[in-house]
C-alpha cells in the first residue's frame, strides 16, 4: 500500500515536532561553525508550515509538500529557507497530483529534492553541507525501492543513510556555506544542515509508521 | 546573557518599530512583511536602491535609507537573511519605473533569497539588477569557500551608488558604479570578543582575555585564526597588510579609509586604529582623501573593528561627497 496525504501531513507535523525538540541542538551545531540561527529558523519555518496546512488543507501528498515549500521559501530566510523550500518544491513536482505514492515514486521524489538543493546551493558531496545527508539517503532509497521494499522500507533506508551521512560530516572541512569561512577549523563539527536533513527524513519514516527512532543525528 | 530586550523573539520587531518612530521624518516602516522605505518613495524617474540582510548589523541597512543612499532596506531575523516575501514588496514599493538595484552582501542565504526575489520582481515587471558585495579579504581561497563575504565596504557601495542614482543616472550606470566600488574596496576585521545572538543565549565564540580572532565576518562567526592579543598598532598592521596587498595600491593613489567598529568598541579606540592606518598608508605614498570612523556595520555587541580601504577616483570622490540624509550618515543635506 502506498502513502497518501495523511502521511504527508503527519510528516510535516513530525518534522515540526523534531525541529522544535532539537532547536537548541541545531543552534549549538550552528554556533560552532556558523551563526547560531539554524535551529531557530527551522523551528520558526515548520511552525509556519503547520499553520499553512491547517488553514488550507491540501488534498494530495504533492500539494502538502508544495505548501511546505512555499512557506519555507517565503518565511524562513537564511540559506535553509530557499534550500529546503526548493527541495520540497521539487519533490512536490515529482509527485504530481498522485493521491497514492508507491516506493519508486517516493525514491524519485527524494532524488528530485536532492537535485533541487544541488541546483540552488551548488554544493557537492563532501563539501560538508546537507547534500552529505541527502545523497546517501537518495541512493539508499533507490536501492530499497529497486529491491522491492515498500514505502516504509524506502523511508527507513533513507533516514538511516541520512543519519550516517550527517555523522560522517564531522571530520570534513567545509567548502560551501558559512562554515567554509573557517577553513580547516570547521573540521570536528557536524554540519547543522546535514543534521536537520537527517531529522526530517527520520520524521518521514516515522510518519509512515516506522517505530525506529534512529541513531542520534544531532 | 544581559541584554536590553523584552523578548528574544521580538527583538527585530521592536527595534525596527523604534527606529521608525525615531526617524519618522526620513523613513516609513512597513511592519508585515517587514521593510523600511525612504519617505516619499518611489522618487519619480530615479533608479531605486534596495539592500537588506540579517539584523544585528545596525545601523546597516535601515540606517542608510534616505536621500542620496538607499530607497529601501529589508531586515531579516538576527543574522538571518530576509525572505523573498519581504524583498519583493520592498522592491515593488520603491520602483519608479526606472529600475531597482539590489545590493547584496555575499553570504549564501542573502544571495539565495535576493536571487529568488529578483526573479519574482522581474516577473512583476520591475527591472532588477543585482550587485554582489564581496570585500572581505579574510576569505582567502574562493574556490573552496562560499566566496568572499560582503562586510564594511557595503557602506561605500550604498553611499556612492546612492549618489549616482540621486543625480539621475540610469540603471546601467548606477549598477556599473556600484560594481566599480565593489572592485576597488577591500576589508579585514578582528574580534576582541564574540557576540550573543538573543535567541541563542550564549556567545558565538569565546575568547580568552589574551586572545583575538583575526579575519572575522559580521555574523559572530569565528574567523580564520586566533592569535595572542597585541597592541592596536600591531593589529592595525595585520589588518591592513592583506587589504593593501589585494588592492595592489601604488604610490600616489588616493583612498577612502574606513575604520568600522563591530558594536562594542569605543570610538576612541577606533581613532587609535585610524591613526596607525593613515601612517601605514603614508609610508606607501598613499593619500587618505576621505575618511569614515564609527560603528556602521556591526555584529551586535562584539568588540573589534574592521579596516576598509577604497581606491578613489575623482568621480567616486564626488559621489562620496554628494549630499546624504539618512539616520546614520548625513552631510550636505
Amino acid at each position: 500500500m502506498g502513502l497518501d496525504v495523511n502521511w504527508a501531513l503527519d510528516w510535516l507535523k513530525l518534522s515540526a515536532k523534531a525541529m522544535s525538540e532539537h532547536r537548541m541542538e541545531l543552534i549549538e551545531l550552528d554556533r560552532a561553525i556558523g551563526d547560531s540561527d539554524h535551529g531557530e529558523n527551522m523551528d520558526r519555518g515548520f511552525q509556519a508550515v503547520l499553520q499553512k496546512v491547517e488553514e488550507t488543507p491540501p488534498e494530495t501528498p504533492g500539494a502538502a509538500l508544495k505548501a511546505a515549500a512555499m512557506t519555507l521559501m517565503s518565511k524562513v530566510g537564511g540559506a535553509a529557507g530557499p534550500l529546503y523550500g526548493t527541495a520540497y518544491l521539487r519533490a512536490a513536482t515529482s509527485l504530481g497530483e498522485a493521491a497514492d505514492i508507491d516506493a519508486e515514486a517516493l525514491a524519485e521524489a527524494l532524488a528530485a529534492a536532492r537535485d533541487g538543493v544541488v541546483a540552488r546551493g551548488k554544493a557537492e558531496l563532501g563539501d560538508k553541507t546537507m547534500i552529505d545527508a541527502w545523497t546517501p539517503a537518495v541512493e539508499a532509497a533507490r536501492t530499497a525501492a529497486a529491491g522491492g521494499s515498500d514505502p516504509l522500507g524506502v523511508l527507513e533506508a533513507a533516514a538511516e543513510a541520512a543519519e550516517t551521512g550527517a555523522i560522517a560530516t564531522d571530520p570534513l572541512v567545509a567548502r560551501k556555506g558559512r562554515a567554509s569561512y573557517l577553513g580547516e577549523r570547521s573540521a570536528g563539527h557536524r554540519d547543522p544542515g546535514a543534521a536537520s536533513t537527517a531529522l526530517l527524513l527520520r520524521a518521514a519514516a516515522a510518519a509512515a509508521g516506522s517505530s525506529d527512532t534512529g541513531t542520534d543525528a544531532v | 546573557m544581559k541584554k536590553l530586550i523584552n523578548d528574544p523573539r521580538a527583538v527585530v520587531d521592536e527595534s525596527v518599530e523604534g527606529f521608525g518612530m525615531a526617524h519618522a521624518d526620513i523613513v516609513d516602516v512597513h511592519p508585515e512583511p517587514k521593510f523600511v522605505v525612504r519617505k516619499g518613495a518611489p522618487v519619480a524617474g530615479k533608479v531605486a536602491l534596495v539592500s537588506g540582510g540579517g539584523s544585528g548589523h545596525e545601523p546597516l541597512h535601515a540606517g542608510f535609507v534616505g536621500l542620496g543612499m538607499l530607497d529601501a532596506a529589508v531586515p531579516g531575523a538576527v543574522f538571518t537573511s530576509p525572505t523573498p516575501d519581504q524583498i519583493i514588496p520592498a522592491t515593488v514599493a520603491v520602483d519608479s519605473g526606472a529600475g531597482v538595484v539590489h545590493i547584496v552582501k555575499n553570504y549564501t542565504g542573502d544571495v539565495l533569497n535576493f536571487e529568488t526575489a529578483a526573479e519574482m520582481a522581474q516577473a512583476e515587471g520591475v527591472h532588477v539588477r543585482s550587485v554582489l558585495v564581496n570585500d572581505d579579504v579574510a576569505v582567502e581561497d574562493s574556490l573552496y569557500t562560499a566566496g568572499r563575504r560582503g562586510v564594511g565596504g557595503t557602506v561605500m557601495v550604498e553611499k556612492i551608488a546612492g549618489a549616482s542614482a540621486q543625480r539621475g543616472d540610469d540603471l546601467d550606470t548606477v549598477t556599473a558604479i556600484a560594481e566599480r566600488v565593489v572592485a576597488n574596496v577591500r576589508t579585514m576585521g578582528v574580534a576582541l570578543s564574540g557576540c550573543t545572538v538573543p535567541h541563542a543565549g550564549t556567545p558565538s565564540f569565546e575568547l580568552a582575555d589574551d586572545e583575538i580572532e583575526i579575519g572575522i565576518g559580521i555574523h559572530g562567526e569565528p574567523g580564520r585564526h586566533r592569535i595572542a592579543m597585541e597592541s592596536a598598532d600591531a593589529i592595525t598592521d595585520r589588518l591592513l597588510e592583506p587589504v593593501l596587498e589585494d588592492l595592489a595600491l601604488a604610490s600616489g593613489e588616493k583612498v577612502l579609509l574606513f575604520v568600522n567598529g563591530m558594536g562594542g568598541t569605543p570610538q576612541s579606540e577606533l581613532y587609535i586604529v585610524y591613526r596607525r592606518a593613515v601612517q601605514v598608508l603614508a609610508e606607501r605614498g598613499v593619500t587618505v582623501e576621505r575618511s569614515l570612523v564609527g560603528n556602521y556595520v556591526t555584529s551586535l555587541e562584539m568588540q573589534g573593528c574592521s579596516v576598509s580601504v577604497l581606491r578613489l577616483d575623482d568621480e567616486l570622490t564626488r559621489l562620496w561627497d554628494a549630499p546624504v540624509h539618512t539616520a546614520a550618515l548625513r552631510w550636505g543635506a
